[in-house]
């Protein structure tokens, strides 16, 4: 493919990110932090954000599946969870974090069993886009382009 | 995380409320002893009845003994006169005794027989009323008993009117009173009473009594009283003996004591209430009565006995008084006592209510207070609330117009564009109005703080009006602002908060003025004092100019001609206060030390000449989201926050904000605002990239300002005296000319002009083309070196009037109004071809302005979740700061221990084991203890190597309203930042800090 197509699709799907909430300004903000002196900025973040995530998600999924549910700790992994996604901008994880979390003040398990359900599949989600779009600013590269800045 | 603050906040709201609860729930005593109130209003009750008990038994005790005391004085009174009566009768029975030993006796033959006797006592009956009658016995011997008989011719009989049988001695009555004359006869000694009577009055002499009897005749109680008569003379202490001897016989009379009684208790008064019993008491455990009923009834409660001496001291007598009634009530004793025990229970009655009243207030006063406090926590969670929300908003709607303005970038037909545009017109407005509440949410939580930064007031005010040029240009309307010569060129303040309260005053008055002006004015608040005493003499010489104006109809000396609603600003007091200004410019020069005071109160007015404000809306301008109808908003757009959102700041800055309007005619809005003065070795640090410049090139140059309006010329006046330029006014074109002299003489009086500034509609009104000719007449008359440059001043000007100006002479310059100051330099600038020194650095933007603060600096960053440590040292190493991470606040602690070379340190605040707030505490208290150290090993050598510890700390937190800014410099921290970072408010938090510690920037 064209470079310059594969820029304008790059463009098009980190836009649709944007628009559809998976992905909110902040993302944007790490790309911009990304530049010369710290190239692999973007991309160790990401990575070091699916690691944590995962093994959050593990933990939640443990901590739900006890006898007796310690909705506190399932709180604090659920926070932990949200301030990374924050960081790196996933917003709909976010959300469904923040869901999350008020079903925990609730003590509610079923409410929290369903927004485990939901945080994952936003996470598998963000998660999938992500990559997407790493494999397309390789592709980028691959093809002896520059990525484009957004904006 | 929105539920989370939330409920935090709740429970903040809980907690001080019962704070609340615990602290102003003062029990008043009554409050407290509630429960008891019954118990006192009995207690009461039955104190008064104790009392009026007392008070019925003192009084009724008085009564008693009153009538005790009436008692005894009657008894005893009744006792005297009965005991008087008695003695007199005994005396005359006396008497009688010593007639008959006189006449019977001593004569002889005897002077008395019965006869005599009889008549005699009958005769002297009325001297004894007591006795119902008197009688003589003779004693007579046995021996003689024979001759006595023999010589009176009957036998002596006895008391049975029998044949008295043999004795020692007969005692035969011979005389009786004619009552008495069965008596004849009768042996007296025969009688057991009679006989002891006569042997006791013959043994001591004196009259002596029986023992109550009834007596024969009346059935009456009586007493017998007996008297001895004897034969001879008696020596003068006669033994007992004697007396036996010597006498002869007995005068006896009987003593109808009822009667006696009877008669003398009816000559008194008050007889019917007594009850008077008179008893023989000589054997006195068996009294003998001797009047009234021996039963007794009356009142046995009250006695008085009183003794009676009848004159035998072997009988003894006493009287008893007695009331015939018992004691009746004392209704006296019993209504008073009553009555005062109404009186207590009422008064009982009364407290109680009274308590209970205010223990029913003051119920009513905690339930309010607690509805008071849940109303306050309602409202600040409301606030709370509003800020959250708007927060939240604030986020989504970035990304819609960021959408939208990268939507714009693309190709569109004209139709979507103008959606598009439109959509994002709508978007910044929605954006400006979150803001807005925002900053009123933060305000009503207390949350907002002001600046207290140097900064120029004038410029600011420049920027505002720079803001709003296009509109009123557009509008046609005058915009000008003139700040007083005495406001301080450099005040502390907070500059944006400031800009933000004038440029919605400015821009309210734009949006709702058609045609007209806006002014804005600064002054010092102590000189409007000054200017309103001063008025009334301006008026009074005020008239000269007014002939003026006259011309197109209905003028004002206002800056546009329009009528304003507020007429301090116009001619007559402005003037005053500009005149005011030059005559105290060098005085107040001198008197520095009077401006030393610390603070400056500031009076802006914002005066337009729009609709105005209905009057019946006037008094909720302030509220927020009011506006004055409906149909306003429609119209004008705007949500009416604006208005309260500057009252508040007006009040944080200890001013005041008010407003005169009239409908139809304009509105003048005027705050007050405390700035303190700036000292003067800090202005180097002021100079921040906003505050412009002004060239000083212009200083010393000489302009004419040519403008019928003076208020106008004097805005002139004042933006070109900003640039140092000498100005005189002049009020048309002729004036002028005469002032610089027709001649061009440089004679010390005539003004010799570098620029002339003529107003558009001075030059329009005046004659047309007439000041070219004048320009050429000067041009050849005045032996200058350069002529004035010809500068036109205008609000709006078409192409054609460009043209026309443009011939007339004005080929230098139109200054476009508004004026501003770094404006008009730029037009002379190019007028007059003065080189312009390149300004530098002005156009560093927050980024590029964070790198300089932050290049090379050593940062800590703290923070438990690995993604977000990450992202905030990229953020940070961007701007070229040297970031080392630690992952908890025991990390940060260890890495933090002195000495260390961290620049700041950014932390986190929520964080298992140790938060942020607990590590800040900590970092701080080591810092302490090492300067402490440090401050007092080094004595003297130390005030040069001294070093404060305190690594400035910044809180990052994801939720910024609920940061809870407070907390975090409890804790020592110095700020905080939003996470995930923005460059905007790292960019504040970041400069804010660096700027305050300049020292160790460098």
């Amino acid at each position: 493919m064209e470079v310059g197509q594969l820029q304008r699709r790059l463009v098009d799907y980190t836009k649709s990110l944007l628009t559809e909430g998976i992905l909110d300004d902040q993302f944007s903000q790490l790309q911009k932090l990304q530049d010369e002196s710290d190239p692999g900025f973007l991309v160790e973040v990401v990575s070091l954000f699916f690691e944590d995530s995962e093994k959050l998600l593990n933990d939640i999924t443990g901590a739900l599946d006890q006898q007796s549910v310690d909705f506190k700790t399932v709180d604090g992994y659920v926070h932990q969870l949200k301030g990374s996604s924050a960081s790196v901008g996933a917003l709909r994880l976010k959300n469904a974090c923040v869901a999350f979390r008020s079903f925990c003040e609730e003590q509610s398990l079923e409410g929290c069993l369903r927004s485990l359900q939901e945080v994952k599949q936003e996470y598998y989600n963000v998660k999938n886009k992500v990559e997407t779009l790493f494999k397309m600013e390789k592709q980028i590269v691959a093809a002896g382009g520059s990525v484009p800045k957004t904006e | 995380m929105g539920l989370k603050m939330q409920q935090g906040h709740h429970h903040s709201v809980a907690v001080r409320l019962n704070e609340q609860m615990g602290t102003k729930r003062g029990y008043t005593f009554i409050q407290a002893n509630r429960a008891w109130l019954p118990k006192f209003l009995l207690l009461w009750i039955m104190v008064m009845a104790f009392l009026s008990t007392m008070i019925y038994n003192g009084m009724d005790a008085d009564n008693k003994v009153r009538r005790k005391d009436v008692l005894g004085s009657m008894c005893d009174q009744r006792a005297r006169m009965l005991q008087d009566q008695f003695s007199v009768s005994v005396n005359h029975v006396h008497a009688l005794a010593i007639l008959v030993s006189t006449f019977h006796y001593y004569k002889n033959p005897s002077a008395i027989d019965q006869e005599t006797f009889a008549e005699y006592t009958a005769r002297t009956a009325f001297e004894r009323p007591l006795l119902s009658g008197v009688a003589y016995a003779q004693r007579v011997v046995n021996s003689e008993r024979g001759n006595f008989e023999r010589k009176h011719g009957w036998t002596i009989k006895t008391m049975e009117r029998e044949p008295s049988s043999v004795r020692d001695e007969y005692a035969p009555v011979i005389f009786s009173q004619e009552s008495l004359s069965y008596l004849e006869s009768l042996d007296m000694m025969s009688g057991e009473e009679d006989r002891e009577n006569i042997l006791r009055a013959r043994a001591t002499g004196k009259a002596v009594l029986t023992s109550p009897f009834r007596l024969l005749g009346s059935h009456h109680l009586g007493v017998v009283l007996t008297f001895p008569v004897y034969k001879s003379k008696l020596s003068l202490s006669p033994t007992v003996q004697e007396r036996v001897e010597a006498t002869a016989g007995y005068v006896g009379g009987a003593f109808d004591v009822e009667s006696l009684v009877e008669n003398l208790l009816g000559q008194l008064a008050g007889n019917q209430a007594f009850l008077v019993n008179v008893y023989d008491v000589t054997n006195s455990s068996d009294p003998l009565i001797m009047y009234g009923h021996q039963y007794q009834d009356g009142d046995m409660s009250l006695s008085h006995e009183s003794k009676l001496d009848f004159g035998d001291p072997f009988r003894k007598h006493q009287m008893i008084c007695r009331y015939h009634q018992k004691a009746p009530m004392s209704w006296t004793a019993l209504t008073t006592a009553f009555l005062f025990f109404v009186i207590g229970l009422l008064v009982g009655y009364i407290l109680y209510g009274a308590g209970i009243h205010i223990v029913k207030v003051e119920d009513d006063f905690h339930e309010m207070e607690e509805l008071k406090v849940r109303a306050e926590a309602a409202d600040v969670a409301k606030s709370q609330f509003l800020a959250t929300v708007s927060h939240e908003i604030r986020t989504p709607m970035n990304g819609i117009l960021g959408m939208l303005a990268l939507l714009l970038d693309t190709e569109l037909s004209s139709t979507q564009r103008d959606y598009a545009q439109t959509a994002q017109a709508c978007g910044k407005a929605l954006i400006a109005l979150i803001n807005e509440v925002l900053d009123r949410a933060k305000i009503e939580a207390g949350k907002l703080e002001l600046e207290a930064v140097p900064f120029d007031l004038r410029s600011i005010l420049d920027d505002v009006l720079s803001l709003f040029s296009e509109k009123s240009r557009h509008k046609g309307i005058e915009l000008a602002v003139f700040v007083s010569d005495k406001v301080p060129e450099i005040v502390m303040g907070d500059p944006g908060r400031f800009r933000q309260i004038i440029t919605n005053l400015v821009g309210n008055s734009v949006k709702f003025t058609e045609r007209g002006h806006i002014f804005v004015k600064v002054h010092q608040a102590e000189n409007m004092k000054a200017m309103v005493n001063g008025k009334a003499e301006t008026c009074m010489n005020g008239g000269s100019d007014g002939g003026l104006f006259l011309s197109g109809g209905r003028q004002f000396k206002t800056l546009s001609g329009c009528e304003a609603a507020d007429e301090r600003n116009s001619w007559d007091t402005f003037k005053h206060l500009i005149a005011d200004e030059e005559f105290h410019s060098d005085a107040s020069r001198k008197m520095t030390t009077n401006e030393a005071s610390e603070h400056v109160m500031l009076m802006v007015c914002v005066e337009d000449t729009g609709i105005g404000i209905p009057l019946c809306a006037q008094d909720r301008v302030f509220t927020p989201f009011m506006q004055a109808d409906s149909s306003t908003s429609r119209h004008y757009g705007g949500t009416g926050i604006g208005l309260s959102i500057s009252k508040c700041l007006v009040e944080l800055m200890g001013g005041q904000i008010n407003f005169i309007s009239r409908p139809q005619v304009g509105s003048t809005f005027s705050f007050t605002a405390v700035f303190e003065r700036c000292r003067k070795n800090l202005h180097g640090d002021m100079k921040k990239p906003s505050s412009e410049d002004l060239p000083s090139s212009f200083r010393g140059l000489k302009a004419i300002v040519v403008d019928e309006k003076p208020v106008r010329a004097a805005i002139t006046r004042y933006h070109l005296k900003r640039l140092g330029i000498v100005v005189e006014v002049a009020s048309n074109i002729k004036n002028t000319i005469a002032m610089c002299g027709k001649n061009g003489s440089l004679t010390s009086r005539n003004f010799q002009p570098d620029l002339i500034l003529v107003e558009k509609d001075s030059w329009m009104s005046g004659e047309e083309g007439g000041l070219n000719v004048h320009l050429l007449d000067w041009k050849q008359s005045a032996n200058m070196f350069q002529l004035p440059k010809m500068i036109l001043l205008a609000t709006n000007i078409s192409d054609a009037e460009f043209d026309n100006a443009k011939s007339a002479g004005f080929a230098d310059t139109v200054i476009m109004k508004p004026l501003r100051a770094s404006m008009v330099a730029a037009c002379l600038q190019q007028v007059l071809g003065i080189g312009k020194k390149r300004q530098q650095g002005k156009d560093i933007s927050n980024g590029s302005f964070l790198q300089s603060l932050l290049f090379g600096k050593k940062i800590l960053v703290v923070d438990d979740n690995r993604v977000n440590r990450r992202v905030a040292a990229g953020a940070l190493k961007k701007f070229g700061a040297d970031v080392e991470c630690a992952e908890s606040g025991k990390a940060a602690l260890a890495l933090l221990q002195l000495p260390h070379n961290f620049d700041a340190c950014f932390m986190d605040i929520q964080m298992p084991e140790m938060d942020g707030f607990e590590a800040t505490r900590r970092i701080r208290l080591m810092e302490t203890n090492a300067n402490e150290l440090v401050n007092g090993g080094a004595t003297d050598e130390g005030i040069i190597g001294k070093r404060e510890w305190h690594v400035p700390i910044l809180a990052m937190t994801a939720d910024v309203i609920h940061a809870t800014y407070d907390e975090c410099l409890k804790c020592g921290m110095d700020g905080y930042v939003s996470k995930p970072f923005e460059e905007e408010n790292l960019y504040q938090a970041v400069a804010k800090f660096f700027k305050s510690k300049p020292m160790r920037n460098l």
